[in-house]
């Protein structure tokens, strides 16, 4: 195979979209491990955020997709789990575009993600995906969702 | 000759029978943010499951060269009651909210440690696995103890129904703090019970202190879990979990 279709591999596989969380991509999450040629055919390697996360089984779909697509296809989606995910993978861009979807991301202290006040409160530990939780700006008034540090 | 998938399989009907049993709350608990608390943890606990079971069912067919034709659902599905290794705490009825709080509580106060330490397993599979359920069993562990704290040091009502549930759930504690194989802990595979022991007792402790509550004495402890004997709750929650699957089998959705 050569670099040029790896690369174009690389490339759509890398704008698939976390469907959970848009715009998010799965290399934003950093949940995308590897893009390998395995004897002509393309191998994606994918690692769960957390174990029994449903959104994962549609990530595999839309991987598949992506690269059919790309006229890339039929493709393997494999799972690995070591080293295991956290927080720490996600990138730069992943945070930037949390805070624009009115989600506050994980590391360092809470802020509201709409006015930046540190003065804000937990409603629950647990949100509406395995990887949020739920807040309130105690300045705006505003509630929100913050990505769980893991 | 493996000895993963006997190893494993306790472990993976601890998890998936403790996450029915969770998600048996879904549209039901007290407030909506518990709803979606209740609904991970299940979340969680199945994906625990399926996870274990994945490795169990690839390892027997190994042994045999030629499959068993073992996958995560059959091994979930098309089991009966007596080939289930799950202790029994986790197979208890959910009961009032009180008694689901106590028997998460119990569970991940061992889950907590037990994962922690199993991340340094030698088993690759399993070290993999820990690595994940660690930082799961941990939030688990927080959100139970704080629950429990808020009921055990609350009204007098809820003071009452958790003391109750304490006392109820207290002898099928013992069971799920006891190792599953001696051989596998020497062999590095499994981690040291006595330590997660002390752990757990450290936790149990402060909490219960937290939550004003009284230990109940240690003198009858229920077990048969491991070996398939189970109580008669847990029939009719797999009654109701296999149901689906039994009716059409091979059904998608």
């Amino acid at each position: 195979m050569s670099t040029r279709r790896l690369a174009r591999a690389r490339a759509a596989v890398a704008a698939v979209e976390d469907p959970e969380l848009p715009p998010l991509t799965i290399a934003d999450l950093g949940i995308l491990r590897d893009v390998a040629d395995r004897d002509g055919r393309i191998e994606v390697t994918i690692t769960p955020s957390y174990t029994g996360c449903p959104a994962m089984v549609v990530i595999g779909w839309e991987i598949e997709a992506a690269l059919d697509r790309a006229g890339l296809g039929p493709a393997l989606v494999r799972t690995e789990l070591a080293p295991a995910w956290d927080t720490a993978s996600l990138t730069p861009a992943a945070h930037a575009k949390l805070r624009a979807a009115g989600i506050a991301p994980p590391g360092g202290p809470l802020a509201c993600p709409r006015c930046a006040s540190a003065r804000v409160e937990t409603i629950s530990a647990f949100g509406a995906t395995a990887c949020k939780s739920l807040h309130r700006c105690l300045e705006c008034r505003e509630p929100f969702e913050a990505f769980k540090t893991l | 000759m493996s000895i993963l998938p006997d190893l494993l399989l306790p472990l993976a009907d601890d998890a998936l029978v403790l996450g029915h049993r969770l998600s048996e709350w879904c549209g039901r608990a007290p407030t909506p943010e518990e709803d979606l608390a209740l609904a991970n943890l299940a979340l969680d606990q199945i994906g625990l499951a399926r996870a274990l079971y994945a490795v169990v069912a690839q390892e027997t067919g190994q042994e045999t060269g030629q499959g068993t034709g073992q996958t995560e659902d059959t091994l979930a599905y098309f089991r009966d009651d007596r080939a289930f290794r799950n202790c029994l705490l986790v197979e208890q009825a959910n009961g009032d909210f009180a008694q689901t709080i106590v028997r998460q509580f119990l569970f991940s106060a061992h889950a907590d440690p037990f994962w922690r330490a199993a991340c340094a397993s030698a088993a690759p599979a399993l070290a993999a696995i820990a690595a994940k359920a660690e930082k799961e069993s941990a939030y688990h562990l927080r959100h139970a103890a704080a629950w429990l704290v808020r009921l055990g040091d609350g009204t007098e009502e809820s003071h009452a129904r958790a003391q109750a549930a304490l006392t109820a759930l207290w002898p099928c504690a013992e069971e799920a703090l006891t190792a599953l194989d001696p051989v596998a802990v020497v062999a590095g595979i499994l981690p040291d019970p006595a330590p997660i022991r002390a752990a757990w007792e450290a936790t149990v402790t402060a909490t219960l202190s937290r939550a004003t509550l009284d230990r109940p004495a240690d003198d009858w402890p229920q077990t048969g879990g491991r070996a398939g004997r189970h109580t008669e709750a847990f029939g009719k929650m797999l009654a109701e979990m296999q149901s689906l699957a039994r009716a059409h089998p091979g059904a998608v959705w």
